[in-house]
């Protein structure tokens, strides 16, 4: 199977709904001629036309508003929102309006929009380009939550989500925009809700998010030499959360670490412990570890940055511990 | 009184429309005062002509977006009683099945894309329905009522940027009834509002928003001007708000005298003035305009006795309507 980037799959889901669905289009800062900092949209205005790749001013919460205006009314905007961080500027438009429509309206409204962002710490780009903000997102109900492991699922995942009759938000991580990952050629969607399998495993399951899924693979590379076989799951999207797989893999292992680029507290991981302990208590050999980025705004420095996020060999330290019972009465 | 160009019917219906938004606010103001409603609201007694003026001159494709201060659009976008009072109490046959309240009450069918709590915060929403007519070719018009006090918000600013940069096919209206909550709009708003919308190279005009007449022949041609393409424009309606910020703002005099209420309500009230004009102009007979009142009147006693017996939806709605399929 050919392999294309992160960022090519995105392009490509995009044009493809694009070609297929005039309603839709794309809108942002600096998402048409520059297609984006990243590059990801290159290519898209000249197909397109600037009628349907706009280019914005900088006022996301302006722009994220004008999307739900057009959701609400008929088109199925993607809207382009160049860091993760700015969601806390554009909070009101997606928390209060878009995430509300459909209920306030007693089901008559309905908000067909992506919001297309990304996450991400260990690139140098200091406390406020360099959040991993999805918990925040997720937290709403409303909002459903999608976050790609690599470019087969950006592909299946973005298609999706502009298919979706409801606010999406799609957390892409930039340090994976060059990732490359066997995409076929045919057309395909990923189904939201639909946790993936990546590494079958019997001693512990790793629960991983984004690109802690790698980070899970290579511990669990690092474990299987030492004869500890890890399950590597990747929810796919964390709304809506495919809770029995997830406890389905602990009933057979016994054992779970939850890793996500997110603050852990009041995270993501804490969400997903909480359901295991709840639903899968009696199946549970140890507790239910959480691994969240620390509890500190991202520092500048390498030598500070590098020791915010879970890294592989943390992720097998501690799995090698909970599964020498090290950790089962850890304080 | 303005001159339009409208015939008699059409006279008649804004009068009939300002009518039914006086009579459904009063019934409103009764179901609170005699606790029937659950919460609060806010009522547009005072401002009808605004609403009507405005949504007179609009048809059921052209789309807007209203406030907490939410009725009077909704009456005047044409939708009814029964399911609005519905909604004011809770009811499985509100609008909204009675999820969304007072404050968030929506009318898809009449283009009333709904009230939005957010102090100007339905703005977006207004702005980005006229970019989906633009996009898609539509040649409808979508009005945003927003109130004085929502000029301080910023959204408005990034939004008016977008719509004049793309030729947007909206019209803010900004209801100024003198008061942003309890404050004087004087305390809160620096400068002219209207050269605020003309800085973006918006077309500003400002109205007396207590004159149907004056406010439905500006509406009528800004929309016609939207519909070529001409838009989008801005309109300041002076008007006034008869009961405090919400019904429970009965003791107000700290921040409002009862003199000047006193005063707008005897000398400027907009379905006083329209009543003599018709009457003067000989388009309706006091005995006429009587027994529409007394229709409205029953009509509204009749939603309102309909909506106190009607049934609160079924508790296994509380999860429905979270996310659409």
């Amino acid at each position: 199977m050919r392999e294309i980037t992160l960022s090519q799959a995105v392009n490509e889901a995009i044009a493809e709904e694009m070609r297929r669905d005039r309603t839709v289009f794309l809108m942002g800062e600096d998402v048409a001629e520059a297609g984006t900092p990243f590059k990801v949209l290159s290519g898209l205005v000249e197909e397109f036309g600037t009628e349907r790749v706009i280019d914005t001013p900088i006022a996301e919460p302006g722009f994220v508003g004008l999307a739900v205006g057009a959701a609400m009314t008929g088109a199925r905007p993607i809207v382009d929102l160049m860091f993760g961080d700015f969601i806390y500027l554009v909070m009101d438009q997606l928390c209060n309006q878009a995430a509300k429509q459909h209920y306030m309206s007693g089901g008559k409204l309905s908000v067909p929009m992506v919001l297309r962002t990304n996450m991400g710490a260990t690139r140098r780009s200091a406390a406020q380009h360099s959040q991993s903000l999805q918990a925040i997102v997720a937290h709403i109900p409303g909002l459903k939550v999608a976050m790609p492991s690599s470019a087969y699922e950006a592909k299946g995942l973005m298609k999706t989500a502009i298919r979706d009759n409801n606010p999406v938000v799609i957390f892409e991580d930039k340090l994976m925009y060059q990732d490359k990952a066997p995409v076929p050629e045919e057309e395909f969607l990923i189904p939201f809700g639909e946790a993936h399998i990546k590494r079958d495993g019997s001693d512990i399951t790793l629960i991983a998010t984004s690109s802690m899924v790698q980070v899970a693979e290579k511990a669990a590379d690092l474990l299987s030499k030492e004869g500890i076989e890890a399950e590597v799951i990747d929810p796919r999207t964390i709304v809506p959360l495919d809770e029995a797989a997830l406890i389905e893999s602990v009933k057979k292992t016994s054992r779970a670490i939850v890793i996500d680029e997110g603050h852990q507290s009041y995270g993501v991981t804490s969400e997903i412990a909480s359901r295991l302990n709840e639903k899968a208590f009696y199946h549970l050999d140890t507790p239910v570890i959480r691994m969240g980025a620390m509890d500190v705004p991202v520092p500048f420095s390498p030598a500070l940055e590098d020791i915010t996020v879970p890294t592989p060999d943390r992720v097998a330290e501690t799995a090698r511990k909970l599964c020498s019972g090290e950790l089962i009465h850890a304080a | 009184m303005a001159k339009a160009k409208t015939n008699t019917e059409d006279y008649l219906r804004m009068y009939r429309q300002m009518m039914r938004i006086r009579t459904f606010e009063d019934n409103a103001n009764q179901l609170y005062l005699s606790a029937k409603m659950p919460g609060l609201t806010h009522m547009y007694s005072g401002e009808e002509a605004v609403a009507v003026g405005i949504c007179e001159a609009l048809t059921d494709d052209d789309r807007i977006t209203s406030t907490h201060r939410g009725h009077g659009h909704c009456v005047a976008k044409g939708a009814n009683f029964k399911e609005m009072f519905c909604e004011l109490l809770g009811k499985e046959e509100g609008y909204c099945r009675g999820k969304g309240g007072s404050m968030h009450i929506a009318d898809q069918s009449h283009g009333n894309l709904g009230a939005n709590a957010i102090v100007g915060g339905s703005m977006g929403i207004a702005t980005g329905s006229a970019l989906r007519a633009k996009l898609l070719g539509q040649d409808d018009v979508t009005v945003c009522f927003f109130g004085d006090g929502a000029t301080a918000q910023g959204l408005w600013y990034e939004v008016m940027n977008m719509a004049a940069l793309w030729t947007l096919p909206v019209i803010y209206a900004c209801e100024n009834n003198g008061y942003s909550e309890y404050t004087k709009t004087e305390e809160i708003a620096a400068g002219s509002i209207t050269a605020r919308a003309e800085a973006f190279g918006i077309e500003a005009f400002q109205v007396d928003g207590q004159d149907v007449l004056a406010v439905n022949e500006l509406t009528q041609k800004l929309v016609a001007r939207c519909r070529k393409g001409d838009g989008p424009f801005f309109i300041e309606l002076m008007t006034y708000r008869y009961h405090g910020h919400h019904v429970g703002d009965i003791n107000r005099e700290y921040y409002r005298s009862k003199a000047e209420e006193k005063d707008w309500k005897d000398n400027r009230d907009p379905i006083i003035r329209f009543r003599s004009y018709l009457v003067s102009e000989g388009i309706a007979t006091e005995d006429e305009i009587e027994a529409m009142n007394t229709e409205i009147e029953k009509d509204a006693s009749e939603a309102v006795a309909y909506a106190e017996a009607a049934k609160y939806p079924d508790v296994s709605e509380v999860d429905m309507h979270i996310y659409a399929d």
